[in-house]
């Protein structure tokens, strides 16, 4: 798995539960041992297997269960100010929320052209009506779908659409996420510029 | 037959950063993204050479001097933002009356812009939004790519750093004197200071070549730094195993000897030494000639002892043998 995944889940359980979790969610999952350091480094590649040790053992640290954490996370991922950076290249998928959710299916190859090591799960965006999309996510190591839950919420926001979420049939390998756009211009939004003030 | 509406809307939607000209230079029409580009009402009507500057072909100032530039690529720039590169491109637009006449030099034009490179300046100069790129073109996802780079350089950045703190943290403690592979004053300081605990009787040796200024001055650095590499060469074939050999400074070594029973086999030992060092080194075809002066403690068994005076007597040992003429071995007793 990539660092950057492995980094920012370290960040969120920072952010979220301080450092004395982190802690003791590194030292359960055996971190040192692994790798030598407790801290990811984002730049760097770890074995797939580390992250769904962590994230089970930070489940039984803070006694919340995965798919809650995972979703938390997400949705911290795109609202922390300090990562505006997630958000911005969100929003350059599209003008409104139901381009941005067209624009997924093209999520994995535009993390990749930014950081080629960068794989994320396949995703796939089917238009089941004039008002409901499924996503499909496809990949090594689960839970990615609730992440997705999470950050479609908060872009949903985002862009002033009210929209509803529905975790349909997370299988090993095979999350669906059912999305039903409730009003496109519920609210104002947030503005977004092409050009990120320096 | 095609109306000028039609065609302008048409190009709006295709271009949206086009002028129509008027062959006098007369601005007929503007896209909607170079309306943007106007601070202040518009530019309909007025000349388009009063907004533009052509920088390529160098300071052309009428439609007819670029008018045979038709498909090739302009250089230009905003009267009121030279900084920002533009790129354009003309087309003579067909004659609209539906004439047989091809071109003719009453015909008006459509210059296209873009902003090429620059366009993150421009972005956030004008505030455009992705409305003002027509949806086919890829300046949105040049700015998504200029972002994403950026960040993930910033990351990459971010761990060279931390590396290179490591690496640098990692030096100071390291052992190894990098030019001979020999052990460095640090890990001396680690045997002796273990050594002295262990109470089972040693010897220190302070070896300092002679001579080596000469072949260094002389011969060069790396003449020196191969003398350097032989002489450690030589210290290792006339030492054993179990002994510690340092570079401690330029051209001083330490030899840590544990369980020495006996003093008079450290001169055994020094001599050997000297003999070899002695030895001329071959570099290059030219011989080095070095010799050493070596001063040596011996310490015995249960023996309590200070690290820094150990030390000391061996120096005071090796500055004998220097003053003696150099090239010999002295026992501290």
């Amino acid at each position: 798995m990539h660092g950057l995944i492995n980094h920012t889940i370290q960040r969120f359980v920072l952010d979220s539960f301080g450092g004395a979790v982190w802690m003791q969610v590194a030292l359960r999952a055996d971190l040192c041992g692994a790798m030598g350091s407790s801290d990811f480094e984002p730049m760097l590649t770890y074995d797939d297997a580390i992250t769904p040790r962590v994230v089970a053992r930070l489940s039984a640290v803070v006694d919340r269960p995965i798919p809650d954490l995972l979703e938390d996370l997400g949705a911290w991922l795109v609202s922390n100010p300090a990562r505006d950076g997630v958000r911005r290249l969100l929003r350059f998928g599209g003008v409104d929320f139901e381009e941005f959710l067209h624009s997924l299916n093209d999520l994995p190859e535009r993390a990749t052209l930014a950081i080629e090591e960068l794989r994320l799960p396949a995703m796939e965006v089917t238009q089941l009506d004039d008002w409901r999309f499924a996503l499909t996510c496809r990949g090594p190591v689960s839970g990615f779908g609730y992440v997705m839950m999470g950050i479609m919420r908060v872009i949903a926001d985002d862009y002033g659409t009210l929209a509803l979420l529905d975790c349909k049939g997370f299988t090993a390998g095979e999350e669906i996420i059912i999305v039903t756009i409730i009003d496109r211009d519920f609210a104002q939004g947030r503005s977004f510029e092409l050009g990120a003030s320096e | 037959m095609i109306t000028a509406a039609a065609y302008e809307a048409a190009l709006d939607m295709l271009c949206p950063m086009h002028l129509i000209v008027r062959p006098c230079g007369r601005i007929r029409h503007v896209g909607p993204t170079v309306q943007k580009l106007c601070h202040r009402g518009t530019w309909v009507g007025r000349n388009f050479f009063d907004q533009f500057v052509i920088r390529r072909p160098n300071m052309a100032c009428s439609i007819a001097q670029i008018r045979p530039l038709a498909g090739r690529k302009l250089h230009l720039a905003l009267r009121d933002r030279p900084e920002l590169i533009l790129k354009g491109v003309l087309v003579p637009l067909p004659d609209r009356s539906g004439g047989q006449d091809a071109e003719t030099a009453e015909d008006d034009c459509v210059i296209n812009l873009s902003f090429g490179i620059s366009i993150l300046n421009g972005v956030r100069a004008y505030r455009l939004s992705n409305a003002d790129f027509a949806p086919t073109d890829l300046a949105v996802e040049m700015l998504y790519l200029i972002e994403a780079k950026s960040a993930a350089m910033a990351a990459s950045r971010a761990l060279n750093q931390k590396l290179e703190v490591a690496k640098i943290a990692a030096e100071e403690q390291a052992f190894t004197d990098t030019l001979t592979g020999l052990k460095n004053r640090r890990a001396m300081d680690h045997v002796l200071a273990r050594l002295i605990a262990g109470k089972k009787g040693f010897a220190v040796m302070q070896i300092d070549l002679d001579y080596f200024k000469v072949v260094n001055d002389s011969m060069g650095h790396a003449a020196g730094d191969h003398v350097l590499q032989a002489a450690a060469r030589v210290m290792i074939d006339t030492t054993r195993e179990i002994d510690t050999i340092a570079r401690v400074g330029g051209d001083e070594f330490t030899v840590l000897l544990p369980g020495i029973t006996d003093g008079a086999h450290l001169t055994e030992v020094g001599n050997r030494i000297i003999a070899r060092l002695e030895r001329p080194i071959d570099f290059d075809g030219a011989a080095c000639r070095i010799s050493a002066s070596i001063g040596s403690i011996w310490v015995d068994k249960g023996q309590d002892a200070v690290a820094e005076d150990v030390l000391s007597d061996a120096d005071a040992a090796l500055y004998r043998s220097k003053h003696a003429g150099r090239a010999q071995h002295t026992l501290h007793i």
